[in-house]
């Protein structure tokens, strides 16, 4: 065991909690005033649900070794994971503190999500969505890619912190979630203003932050490798920016704030995959196509084909991680990360091949099941709150509780 | 003239703008404010401890008009607001002594027309 990877990883463990607080504010301030509790309580319900369940079960299912498409649970309640290290995934860290690491991703990966039914889903169909999709839609895609035994690991995929296990996961169930909610009431493509854009930004800004533990601790070391993904991640995030900055000025006349961190958190998404794979010059080329992409996605797709994504959990997460997921198959070299693998960049066409089957994998699952899913749950206590407590807000009516007070 | 004050419920309030500007009122100020009427509000808790000031966010718009404009503002306004559940606002029509406009000093009819 390593003092210095054991401490790194879990410094990072911490920095990735922090990004689900930070994905709240980051929320939050985009909803109406509101609603702005309801991203905060959502957010904070996941942090504890999912704590508890990872260490319940979701740890085993996702890690423990099983078949090709679940593990087992052997580990159901952490019985087996302990202080030693448990070498299949490290053996410098502590195996608790590989699986402490893991819960963080465990967590954010759901509730990126809910940016897609904000301000009309019911509390109690969240809740029991949250659970169920913890457990049969992110265990089992987490265990294909970096379970042991998992079949896209043994393939050979290359996702170093989670395009495919997180981004595009959660994005392609937002999709489903947007569609099958429905549009909220009033909304003909029209914006509602993000009632507090420094919440945004401030929440855009601490998901930079923890995301230097996302993917560089991804590394599981306190290594040449942690510096190298710690590098790619810095820089596809500001290359993006940049460039949604670009787009707004050149079609909608002027750089927005609100453009600048969707960007950011849009390149972070584009870098997950390749953090541990791709060169910075890489990492500047992925970060500004995937402004470009994720903008028109945005602003064009999304009014023309009528969904109310509201909070473009889809067009940032979704679309992102298949861009980054497909880039990392453009651009891995064996020169950054010798147990990686080499991209079509590097003459191994194989690698995006891989790529892709890993991504169309992802989509087609998460689909169905979270489909599958909210059927369920609309069967048993419906999804939607009313139209009245829609026009009320969920703070006062799914909480009781009001996010800011007007006369005291 | 009149001073027509209204209090609509606020998401409404893109409607009743769009129904006024089609009855060629563009003189508006609109402000938030808390109320309630026979509509019920949600009774607020915080650590167990109830808040019972019950008010519901609402839009007061206030339209300085003509005498002839009264009618049109009005059907605009319902128009806009109506839903027919409980919560849908009042308005209010007020006699209006003076007007001035503050760039030109022109007074009267002329200033809101």
């Amino acid at each position: 065991m390593n003092a210095g990877d054991t401490a790194f990883v879990l410094v990072c463990a911490a920095l990735v909690l922090l990004m689900t607080p930070a994905l709240a504010f980051f929320y939050g301030g985009m909803v109406r005033r509101k609603n702005v509790l309801s991203m905060l309580m959502q957010c904070m319900f996941i942090v504890c649900l999912v704590s508890v369940q990872w260490v319940a079960y979701g740890y085993s299912l996702s890690f423990g070794s099983g078949s090709g498409f679940i593990g087992g649970l052997q580990w159901a309640g952490l019985g087996g994971v302990d202080g030693a290290p448990y070498a299949f995934y490290s053996a410098t860290i502590p195996h608790q503190a590989f699986m402490i690491f893991q819960a963080m991703f465990a967590i954010i990966t759901p509730a990126l999500i809910i940016g897609a039914f904000a301000e009309r889903m019911k509390f109690s169909a969240f809740a029991i969505f949250m659970l169920l999709w913890s457990t049969f839609v992110y265990d089992p895609i987490a265990h294909w890619v970096w379970g042991e035994g998992g079949w896209l690991r043994n393939m050979g995929v290359l996702d170093f912190a989670g395009g495919t296990v997180v981004h595009i996961n959660a994005g392609v169930a937002a999709l489903v979630c947007a569609l099958m909610l429905g549009k909220r009431r009033g909304y003909c493509g029209t914006a509602a203003p993000p009632h507090n854009l420094p919440f945004t930004v401030l929440g855009a800004g601490l998901l930079w932050f923890g995301w230097f533990g996302f993917n560089s601790g991804s590394a599981l070391s306190a290594s040449g490798l942690a510096a190298t993904a710690f590098v790619v991640t810095n820089t596809a995030a500001a290359a993006a920016g940049l460039a949604w900055a670009l787009m707004d000025w050149i079609f909608h006349e002027k750089p927005t704030l609100f453009g600048v961190a969707t960007g950011a958190v849009a390149g972070l998404v584009a870098i997950t995959p390749a953090a541990g794979y791709v060169t910075p010059l890489a990492s500047i080329f992925i970060g500004a196509i995937v402004s470009v992409v994720c903008w028109l996605a945005i602003t064009k797709l999304k009014s023309r084909l009528g969904y109310d994504d509201t909070l473009d959990a889809f067009g940032v997460h979704g679309i992102g991680g298949i861009w980054g997921a497909l880039a990392t198959g453009l651009f891995a070299t064996r020169a950054v990360n010798d147990a990686g693998g080499d991209g079509l960049f590097r003459d191994n066409p194989a690698q995006l091949l891989t790529q892709g089957i890993a991504v169309g994998a992802t989509i087609a699952y998460s689909a169905v099941a979270t489909f599958v899913i909210l059927k369920v749950i609309d069967a048993i206590v419906g999804l939607r709150v009313s139209e009245r407590e829609e026009a009320i807000g969920l703070d006062l009516t799914q909480h009781r509780e009001a996010g800011y007070t007007v006369l005291e | 003239m009149k001073l027509i004050v209204a209090i609509i419920q606020p998401q409404k309030l893109d409607e009743v703008k769009a129904a006024l500007y089609a009855a060629d009122v563009n003189l508006i100020t609109v402000s938030e404010v808390l109320g309630h009427g026979r509509q019920k509000g949600v009774t607020e808790v915080y650590r167990g401890v109830k808040e019972t000031g019950n008010l519901l966010r609402k839009v007061r718009l206030e339209i300085a008009v003509n005498d002839s404009f009264v009618e049109p503002t009005i059907n605009a306004i319902v128009k806009g607001a109506r839903t027919g559940e409980l919560g849908d606002g009042k308005i209010f029509v007020l006699p209006l002594e003076r007007v001035v406009r503050i760039r030109t000093g022109e007074e009267g009819s002329e200033a809101i027309g």
